[in-house]
């Protein structure tokens, strides 16, 4: 602002090019983050898949096995495969982030990235682990 | 005069705590009950065995904060999205809406699904 700008009735056009819808196709990367960005939608699957098998189990027996005939009808289960590739996706790409969200400090220094994501990904094993065998042990 | 607080952070922080719980959870339960016990890799527990891990109270609340938190996960990513690679910021409030309502009614009937389980 200088003493030289005054009031205008009609505001600037911006000079702002208006970028493609499909933008996120010119570059690897940026496919990469719409990529990640959709995986929430499969994140959001699992959970409507998870309520079933939990009203399924409720239900009793007969509706379990119901539900077991129905998780391997090609659609549901090609959507699964789908689903699976993108929660991995989703659970690597979110581990890898973690450093730069986390500012661990001990002693006054800062924890180096590699010992944060590791972290992760060993929580990642033991509640993979621990969900197994609940679920297929005992 | 204190300002008037946005909601925003507290969205920010249900989306982090969900994408990390989905990351944590969702791959491994998704492997068995998606693909290895519909393709024959593994045989699936048996009924009782499921029942009895559901009604105990641990492996309920953990389900219900995993839906919970995972929606609204979905619910802003979900959001940001359409912004992003659809450029449709003008539909902002009926973007907000379907995704926030969407996880509100899902965590509501996770809610109920896991209370009712016998």
């Amino acid at each position: 602002m200088n003493d030289g700008s005054a009031y205008t009735a009609y505001h600037p056009r911006w000079s702002r090019p208006r970028m493609s819808t499909y933008w996120w196709l010119q570059r690897r990367s940026y496919l990469r983050f719409i990529l990640r960005e959709l995986s929430s939608i499969f994140v959001a699957w699992f959970v409507v898949y998870l309520l079933l098998l939990v009203r399924a189990v409720s239900h009793g027996d007969a509706s379990y096995q119901q539900f077991l005939g129905w998780s391997g009808h090609p659609i549901v289960l090609v959507l699964n495969l789908v689903s699976f590739f993108f929660v991995v996706f989703h659970a690597v790409t979110w581990f890898n982030l973690a450093p730069q969200a986390m500012v661990v400090s001990v002693a006054g220094k800062r924890l180096p990235g590699v010992l944060i994501a590791g972290a992760n990904y060993l929580a990642w094993a033991l509640a993979s682990v621990l969900s197994s065998w609940l679920l297929l042990g005992g | 005069m204190a300002k008037p607080r946005s909601i925003e952070p507290l969205l920010w922080l249900l989306f982090s705590a969900g994408g990390m719980l989905a990351a944590l959870l969702i791959p491994i339960l998704l492997f068995l009950f998606g693909v290895a016990f519909p393709l024959g890799w593994l045989s699936p527990p048996g009924h009782q065995h499921l029942l009895a891990l559901l009604h105990h109270p641990l492996t309920r609340a953990t389900l219900f904060l995993l839906c919970w938190l995972s929606l609204f996960h979905w619910a802003h990513r979900f959001r940001y999205t359409l912004y992003d690679g659809l450029q449709i910021k003008h539909l902002n409030e009926l973007i907000s809406v379907v995704c926030y309502g969407g996880a509100i009614v899902g965590s509501l009937a996770a809610a109920y699904l896991l209370w009712r389980i016998p």
